[in-house]
């Protein structure tokens, strides 16, 4: 299992200086060791969430936006008119609620399309885990800038250590 | 008849009104006919037009306002836009940044896709504004109000809202002719440092 602290240290030495989202209980680690640092700033919703890293970035910060997968449904057009057309870069550190269908009933329908959806709007995604832990942050840090659009980086239960180990 | 219409100006020369007033600081214009009348009157490269992502202009405008705490950044809004993005205006209360001016040409009307009714004409939303947590909120019918409104909130610390009532008239504007990559990086360039 990967540290909150160990995780977040990562994102800040690839140079991510802006962090913003909605919680969701698999990053509540993630989230709290953010709050710790003084570098999270919350939002009320997913796209505005989206929008908030657009400004950020645009203004020369390196964000990055955390939400549970369902925020991707709320989100969806925010990225598809506003990131991908603008060119404008974005880490999406999504927790995958409802994968292998075991999860609560809210969760199921997103849980198993997740990935073909972000495939369908042409935004790249990768699971961390820990044994490819370097090689996943070196790949979300590379994709982001050259391709100048956001990428997902899928956080599965248990891969990181959350706030109830 | 919609209740304010008919005493008041136009969003486009409301617009002028506020343009004229504004030199270098970052205005991020909200999708629809908004970013066209901005784009017609004065083309800056200061301007960050929308064409989609309708509700999230003030949340662009608040991620440049955080990263920017001493640049005072500007948005023109539309009353549809603030309904469909109205978590936003929490966010904006609670967190308080002193460089944000949220400017709302209210015309009760989704002008752009054939003036279908807001709820704007009922919800007012600078009130909504004000409970949110907004320092300054003012709402006015007229040129010489909003530019006396406007210049006030220039000069003091924020968030601010400035709530025109407009009629539904639309300028003769054409769509923005630029690219919406190049729109991102002459607005990157344009507030750096």
């Amino acid at each position: 299992m990967i540290e909150s602290d160990v995780f977040v240290q990562t994102m800040q030495e690839m140079g991510v200086n802006f962090f913003t989202g909605v919680p969701d209980s698999i990053l509540g680690g993630i989230i709290a060791e953010l709050m710790n640092r003084r570098l999270y700033t919350p939002a009320v919703r997913e796209d505005e969430a989206v929008g908030m890293a657009v400004g950020a970035y645009m203004a020369g910060k390196t964000p990055a936006v955390l939400m549970q997968n369902s925020g991707l449904g709320t989100s969806l057009n925010t990225l598809v008119s506003l990131n991908v057309i603008y060119k404008q870069p974005c880490i999406l550190i999504v927790s995958w609620r409802g994968q292998g269908g075991k999860d609560a009933p809210e969760h199921l329908v997103m849980g198993e399309v997740m990935p073909q959806l972000l495939d369908t709007v042409k935004i790249p995604h990768r699971t961390l885990t820990e044994k490819t832990a370097i090689e996943d942050f070196r790949w979300v840090a590379q994709t982001f800038m050259q391709q100048q659009i956001p990428v997902a980086l899928f956080i599965t239960k248990g891969v990181v250590k959350g706030l109830h180990p | 008849m919609r209740p304010e219409q008919g005493t008041l100006i136009s969003r486009a020369q409301a617009m002028a009104a506020l343009l004229e007033l504004l030199t270098d600081q970052p205005v991020i214009i909200c999708n629809g006919f908004p970013s066209r009348e901005a784009h017609k009157i004065a083309d800056r490269s200061t301007h960050f037009y929308m064409i989609g992502s309708m509700g999230n202009a003030p949340a662009i405008a608040l991620g440049v306002a955080l990263a920017k705490p001493n640049k005072q950044v500007i948005t023109f809004d539309g009353d549809g836009n603030v309904l469909m993005g109205m978590g936003t205006l929490a966010t904006v209360g609670a967190l308080k940044p002193r460089n944000f001016i949220h400017v709302v040409f209210d015309n009760e009307v989704y002008g752009t896709t054939g003036n279908q009714p807001t709820i704007s004409n009922v919800v007012p939303l600078e009130k909504v504004a004000k409970s949110a947590g907004y320092v300054n909120v003012e709402r006015v019918l007229d040129r010489d109000d909003l530019v006396y409104e406007f210049k006030d909130m220039l000069k003091k610390d924020g968030p601010s809202m400035l709530l025109i009532k407009v009629n539904e008239f639309v300028e003769d504007a054409g769509r923005v002719l630029h690219d919406p990559p190049d729109i991102t990086r002459r607005f990157m360039k344009a507030i750096e440092g």
